[in-house]
């Protein structure tokens, strides 16, 4: 079973192409992790899955995404029904300059689902549960979300991003801009969110990805150069490439 | 070298020197004839007073017409220039694709070059008339057609401004709304604006003083009658008009009837000074958030 496919995708932006021929199928209810050096379109790459590079003018798609098997770049696709399908968490955490009650709240009201005042009471506490922050917040709910630290911030991102009840959770490098003990925190949370989530990690930590994922994508110059099971990625890669890169040997 | 390096510096002080010099001039001569005005004229009738006939054979000393004709016009102005200003704003900021923002904004603000004393004329003698078909009632002289010229006068400054205050939110707050399945309105007006507020209200305030700093389109367009009165359709008289018409006159200086333009310019002064510190220090605010 698969969950997302993308097929022979180019993507452009202006004249220069900075994806080229990626197919990969992703499977439900894992991780899979992309990691290859900056620059080399693993970012871009994961912005194509909920067209998030639409709004980047002078951007081009070729080739198709199927969610469910269905292009998701097909004419007539709704948009704002595909990214409430696929939630996205920023590298730099971007809470909305509002009370962390209404940044959760925000996604459910946009889309007509926050229903009565204690559904939406119960659906921003339940969010705040999965993310591992309402022990943290629950008596400051309604204090501006810029007040938390950096790692409650990214945390309420992930609540923010679960609130509309995804499929798939993309992360782009989440925890990049965290100390240590929060991107553990974060890492475990992404652990438990599995369960229940398809979830896309784009990553620069080579141990991040070792210990979160279960699949592993190596991307280099806008190329999928390998894709398997995480644990063979980092131990005995296809490519020579992989292996340069996973031992360290450039990047 | 050394010696021209310092005769440098020294000029440039004193052009700096220059400007700081007559705001200085200004705020001591408003003080002392305002308070030579006010040993004649006790404060209370002067800002409480319901008539202004400072001319008249009994001088009345009110100023209470005068604040209200300026502030009639102000809010029909504002009526104009801040719905459309913002939504302008929004529109260049978050719809207009890049090119067509760098051709739009400057067009714009050209119009803002206009000479006041154009937008006047354009009030009295097509505007007014213009109203006149629609609305019979409507005098020669009026608030409402120069109030209505005057935002149209403003609105580039309230969208520029504003315009400026929603560039400067981070595009990550934007991706953060899009990518929760907001729609670009959405995303304009529950995430952009709410985060620029604190900006596009310091625009709102300049924009508010200027309206009752400005001074042409009122001379020309809206009359010298000082009254009390809410009705936008009979000519009226705002504090800076009432200005141009006693220093246009023949009132002899030394007179309490020339103190007046003082007193009322001390007012004019203290008002759009506390606006424009306000807008200051809310801009100053904005800058704090997202540094």
């Amino acid at each position: 079973m698969i969950k997302v496919r993308a097929e022979r995708l180019n993507f452009y932006y202006g004249a220069t192409r900075a994806l080229q021929d990626i197919s990969v199928a992703v499977q439900p209810n894992v991780v899979t992790a992309f990691i290859g050096p900056s620059g080399c379109g693993k970012s871009t790459f994961l912005r194509t899955l909920n067209r998030m590079n639409d709004i980047v003018p002078g951007t081009r798609v070729e080739g198709r995404v199927l969610i469910d098997d269905a292009d998701i770049y097909a004419p007539g696709v709704d948009v704002v029904a595909l990214r409430r399908r696929v939630g996205m968490v920023f590298q730099k955490s971007n809470p909305f300059p509002k009370s962390i009650f209404e940044n959760v709240a925000y996604g459910l009201r946009i889309n007509n689902m926050a229903g009565s005042r204690s559904e939406l009471a119960g659906r921003v506490e339940e969010s705040l549960r999965q993310a591992a922050l309402w022990g943290e917040v629950k008596d400051r709910l309604h204090e501006s979300a810029l007040a938390i630290s950096g790692g409650q911030q990214q945390r309420l991102c992930i609540a923010r991003a679960l609130a509309v009840r995804p499929e798939i959770l993309l992360m782009d490098e989440p925890a990049s801009a965290l100390d240590p003990i929060a991107t553990q925190r974060i890492e475990e949370l992404i652990y438990d969110l599995k369960q229940a989530y398809t979830i896309v990690i784009v990553t620069h930590n080579m141990q991040q990805a070792a210990r979160v994922s279960d699949y592993t994508a190596f991307f280099w110059l806008g190329r999928l150069v390998e894709y398997d099971r995480t644990d063979k990625i980092f131990t005995n890669p296809a490519e020579q490439l992989t292996e340069d890169y996973v031992t360290g040997r450039f990047g | 070298m050394r010696r021209a390096e310092f005769a440098i510096e020294w000029a440039l002080f004193a052009c700096a020197l220059v400007s700081v010099g007559t705001t200085a001039g200004i705020i001591l001569v408003l003080t002392v004839e305002t308070l030579a005005f006010l040993r004649e004229v006790p404060i209370a009738e002067f800002l409480f007073g319901t008539e202004w006939t400072p001319l008249f054979a009994t001088p009345r000393f009110g100023v209470l017409p005068l604040v209200a004709g300026t502030v009639l016009v102000s809010a029909i102005a504002m009526l104009v220039a801040l719905p459309m200003g913002l939504l302008s704003a929004v529109y260049l900021s978050e719809y207009a694709p890049p090119r067509l923002r760098r051709t739009v904004k400057p067009v714009l603000e050209i119009l803002a070059g206009v000479p006041t004393v154009v937008y006047g004329y354009f009030a009295l003698l097509f505007v007014t008339p213009l109203l006149q078909r629609v609305i019979p009632g409507l005098a020669g002289f009026n608030a409402l057609g120069p109030g209505i010229v005057m935002g149209i006068m403003i609105l580039p400054l309230v969208s520029s401004l504003s315009e400026d205050a929603m560039q400067a939110v981070p595009r990550g707050l934007r991706e953060g709304s899009y990518a929760l399945g907001a729609s670009r309105m959405q995303t304009s007006l529950r995430v952009v604006v709410p985060a620029a507020l604190s900006g596009i209200t310091a625009a709102c305030i300049l924009a508010v003083s200027r309206a009752i700093g400005e001074t042409m389109i009122v001379a020309i367009a809206a009359g010298q009658q000082p009254r009390l009165t809410w009705n936008p359709l009979v000519p009226i008289e705002t504090m800076t008009a009432y200005i141009v018409q006693v220093s246009l006159g023949d009132t002899p200086q030394g007179t309490i009837e020339y103190r007046t333009i003082f007193a009322v310019g001390m007012l004019l002064f203290l008002g759009t000074f506390l606006l424009n510190l306000a807008s200051a220090w809310l801009r100053e605010r904005f800058r704090e958030v997202y540094g």
